[in-house]
């Protein structure tokens, strides 16, 4: 056991400073005593009793600007005529003001032409990118890729399910897909092939792989072949005999490896199974035309359209 | 220093101090708070408020238990930012049925305010089970357990209990509502339920929210999300702008 008992301070060798020393002056005390412990009666420190008094001052500057005192049936308006709800309207119009010009542009110009006008389409694209993050991106993804997982489309690729032009995509973000809002929103439904016995397991089975063939997936190749009658009964109609897919219809195509559930066998299963039924809602009564344009411009512009 | 002098008293007698500290704060309270009851614009009255529907309030407790309002706020400030976000700005009495009301002052994930609508049934299934499937950098927790907790008439009856409660605290339901409790629960969230649940919760959504048979928590806490904010319709409702 090392000794450090050298290291111990005995209370009495310590030192402590006289309080009395370090006072500029002689202060009274307030007169009590506990214990023979007395209290001066120093002043509150100068800055702090100003500040205290500006504040008080500064109170009635306020309350004379803002609303304040409570009355009958309202409070004091005050000088100011501050209002949080009329400065959010002001604030609003005259962001509206600035972008007014645009905006009528935007509505009267062809849709096609919008491109042509440098200035205008780089304001479409920035007013877009803005209501595609505040409107769209819950489901396409911040960044427009879409979430397979989820069977919501990539809007970065060329694979278009309804239609990849300027005027495709500002119809289906105006109506938007198989809801029941508008009479106009894009509407196609895939039987669930499965579900309501249209197919047994075995014809299920085969289509998979037909469907796997075509795009150039691993697929059993008897199987595939087995399957390419009840493809060309039950699907080409809408996919196309070759599975090139069919924008008028909404219908996938089925040739390429772009997938909107997933291509594995099993995905591709369940969907001919159960069918899908991806829905999106319509903008017409959420956006103003111009900004269903200028959504339409910054989509179309993301990497697929046509 | 006479005034002082008096101070003094009250300073050296703990009783009289606590007696007028006590009527200095009565006074500031009365101030502050009694004219929220009268005053004009702080109980403005707007079109559509109604109270909540049955499974609305088993999705409203079910969002009180898992503490959502930590992470999500439900209003809408009047900012143009909030306003261009999420919608209109939230108004009083869009919050008159909570108790409490879950304004919230952090905000984790999106204010909730005006959910409703927003997005599909799916959606919130798919968020709810696994957010990052539908939200990549989200960072919200899995509710997925909520798709197999089955919701049974003792959870309706204890749902019809909060109404009763509710009704003491004055909200509006009618012996017709609290005689249909239990079924309303049920009917919400059936795909061709009892129509006469919208008549007596005009704007109710009625569907199987998570297309399971059973009602589960999943079904109440989408019943209760679809109907956030879209009580008020502000097309017909413009609030009077100097409030």
């Amino acid at each position: 056991m090392a000794d450090n008992s050298e290291n111990k301070v005995t209370p009495a060798s310590r030192q402590y400073p006289d309080p009395a020393k370090k006072l500029k002056h002689d202060v009274a005390t307030t007169g009590h005593s506990w214990d023979g412990i007395e209290e001066y009666d120093n002043p509150m420190p100068r800055w702090w009793v100003w500040i205290f008094i500006i504040t008080i001052i500064w109170s009635v500057g306020y309350w004379v600007a803002y609303p304040a005192w409570p009355g009958i049936k309202s409070s004091t308006a005050g000088l100011l005529g501050y209002s949080s709800r009329a400065n959010v309207v002001q604030e609003i119009n005259e962001f509206e003001a600035r972008n007014e010009q645009f905006f009528v542009q935007l509505v009267d110009t062809d849709l096609e032409a919008i491109s042509d006008n440098d200035e205008l389409h780089r304001f479409a694209i920035n007013a877009g990118a803005s209501v595609f993050r505040a409107q769209c991106s819950q489901c396409h993804g911040s960044g427009g890729a879409g979430v397979q997982a989820a069977g919501y489309p990539n809007l970065l690729n060329d694979d278009w399910l309804w239609g990849g032009t300027m005027d495709d995509i500002l119809t289906t973000v105006t109506w938007g897909i198989r809801n029941e809002d508008f009479a106009d929103a894009r509407w196609s439904e895939m039987p669930a092939f499965g579900r309501d016995g249209l197919l047994d397991d075995a014809e299920i089975d085969q289509v998979v792989h037909h469907v796997l063939s075509l795009s150039g997936s691993d697929h059993d190749a008897q199987l595939a072949a087995a399957g390419t009658e009840l493809y060309e009964i039950n699907c080409a109609s809408c996919h196309g005999d070759g599975g090139e897919g069919d924008h008028f219809l909404g219908a996938p195509a089925l040739n390429n490896q772009v997938w909107l559930y997933g291509g594995s066998f099993d995905a591709i299963r369940e969907t001919i199974y159960y069918s899908r039924f991806g829905v999106m809602p319509g903008f017409e009564n959420r956006l103003r035309e111009a900004e269903i344009r200028a959504v339409a411009a910054y989509v179309h512009q993301l990497g697929g359209g046509q | 220093m006479g005034l002082l002098d008096h101070h003094k008293k009250i300073e050296t007698h703990a009783t009289l101090l606590l007696v007028l500290s006590f009527l200095v704060v009565t006074i500031g309270g009365i101030v502050q708070i009694v004219p929220l009851f009268y005053l004009d614009n702080t109980i403005e009255k707007v079109e559509g408020m109604r109270p909540y529907a049955p499974l609305e309030i088993a999705g409203r407790e079910i969002y009180l238990r898992e503490g959502c309002y930590t992470c999500h706020s439900q209003m809408i400030r009047p900012m143009r930012d909030e306003v261009e976000r999420y919608g209109h700005y939230s108004l009083a009495a869009e919050s008159m049925y909570d108790h409490p009301f879950q304004w919230g002052s952090k905000r984790t994930g999106p204010d909730l305010a005006r959910l409703g609508g927003r997005y599909s049934d799916d959606w919130h299934v798919q968020h709810m089970i696994n957010p990052r499937d539908v939200v990549p950098e989200s960072i919200m927790p899995s509710y997925a357990f909520m798709m197999n907790r089955t919701l049974d008439r003792s959870d309706a009856e204890h749902v019809r209990d909060i109404m009763a409660v509710y009704r003491v605290l004055g909200h509006p339901y009618t012996e017709e509502m609290m005689e249909n409790a239990v079924d309303d629960f049920f009917a919400q969230a059936e795909d061709f339920g009892d129509p006469g649940l919208l008549d007596r919760y005009p704007g109710a959504q009625q569907r199987s929210f998570d297309g399971q048979e059973q009602v589960t928590e999943m079904d109440a806490i989408i019943a209760y999300m679809q109907m956030l904010g879209t009580l008020v319709d502000f097309d017909t409702f413009v609030p009077v702008a100097n409030r």
